[in-house]
């Protein structure tokens, strides 16, 4: 039970203060499930972050739903699940209640101009320190410059990118798991 | 029935939107052209607010659609009926993965996807620093520094030494932070 009210918990804190969709979830996600709870690794996150964008759904909520059946099967999944969700959803009843011009408040854009910043700089952290984790060597340095780079560029279904990538993985020879310190 | 409707609705939007939040609008856009429960101009508001609070996009519009149709039930339903098919799709993905994540084939699948999936979020972030500092697209090198609030550069160049130096502090401090600077300095 305690651990069930723990995902909750997480996942409710994770939802109330993730700004400008699934992305941005990523860098709290991980000071929250990987620093501090340790409920996964960093690779087990971006694995589940790459199946997220594959299946249907909001990633965030994808995301939630894997984690939590991790740590604590169909009912931590729906537990996480339902923490993600709780806070946009109290949020949004108000301002529909209450506060229909809400974005258009002078106050809530300049708000949102400082948070924008941030946002950018947690992500930017975040790609750094999974970087760390996910290029093991060239092939992968290479990989993630092209995938950087067209995803930049066209604006492609990420399924492509995840496809790409395993058809790479798949394809190259590397050496003997030894390698995975490097 | 309202509530069936709308329920089943955005079940159907949660079963094939797949990439995320934004990948949700056009099958709104469709909601609303068909159902008359609300206009599309109204959804690029919907947009807007889902855009300016917490949480997932895709969760927000569903909320706000199924209240203004049909009060807070119509919220549940909506919302419930967004996340129920990825809630169960990813369970038993979840399952698979466990089951098959020793597998070497799957080891070395993953070990393409991960750097992919960096380099995906690292052009996210490119986009995100576009429009945290220039409030542009980053379409165009030139229109970036042109449009680039130096207030807003400053804070970023702050606020990335800030997170590497105390990153005992938790990403929410700086988030708080950074809203209260945003509204003091009428960003």
């Amino acid at each position: 039970m305690k651990i069930l009210l723990s995902l909750f918990l997480t996942f409710a804190k994770i939802g109330a203060f993730t700004f400008g969709g699934g992305y941005a979830m990523l860098a709290l996600m991980k000071e929250e499930l990987v620093e501090r709870k340790k409920w996964c690794t960093e690779e087990e996150l971006l694995d589940y972050f790459a199946l997220s964008q594959c299946t249907p759904g909001v990633i965030a909520v994808n995301c939630a739903t894997f984690v939590g059946r991790q740590v604590k099967g169909i009912l931590g999944g729906a537990f996480a699940t339902i923490g993600v969700i709780t806070p946009s959803f109290c949020i949004i009843l108000l301002i529909a209640s209450f506060l229909k011009n809400f974005a258009d408040y002078p106050i809530t854009q300049h708000i949102f101009g400082g948070i924008r910043v941030i946002v950018a700089v947690l992500v930017v952290n975040a790609v750094i320190k999974m970087g760390k984790s996910a290029v093991k060597d060239k092939i992968c340095l290479a990989v993630a410059i092209i995938s950087c780079v067209l995803s930049f560029i066209f604006n492609l279904s990420p399924i492509w990118f995840v496809l790409a990538g395993a058809a790479l993985g798949l394809l190259t020879k590397r050496e003997k798991k030894g390698g995975d310190a490097a | 029935m309202i509530y069936l409707q709308l329920f089943f609705e955005f079940f159907k939007t949660g079963l094939f939107a797949i990439g995320g939040g934004l990948a949700t609008i056009p099958f709104l856009n469709e909601i609303a052209v068909r159902t008359g429960w609300f206009t599309p101009e109204f959804l690029g508001d919907m947009i807007a607010v889902a855009e300016s609070t917490p949480g997932p996009i895709g969760v927000n519009v569903a909320t706000y659609a199924g209240f203004t149709t049909a009060g807070f039930f119509g919220a549940l339903l909506a919302t419930f009926g967004l996340v129920l098919p990825s809630y169960i799709i990813i369970l038993i993905v979840g399952t698979m993965l466990e089951k098959f994540r020793k597998n070497p084939i799957v080891d070395k699948a993953f070990y393409g996807i991960r750097p992919a999936v960096v380099g995906m979020i690292a052009s996210v972030a490119l986009g995100l620093i576009g429009s945290a500092l220039a409030n542009v697209d980053f379409s165009s090198v030139k229109e970036f520094f042109l449009g680039i609030d130096w207030r807003c550069a400053v804070m970023f160049v702050a606020f990335l030494f800030a997170t590497n130096k105390w990153k005992k502090l938790h990403p929410i401090v700086f988030i708080v932070i950074a809203g209260a600077l945003g509204a003091l300095l009428k960003l």
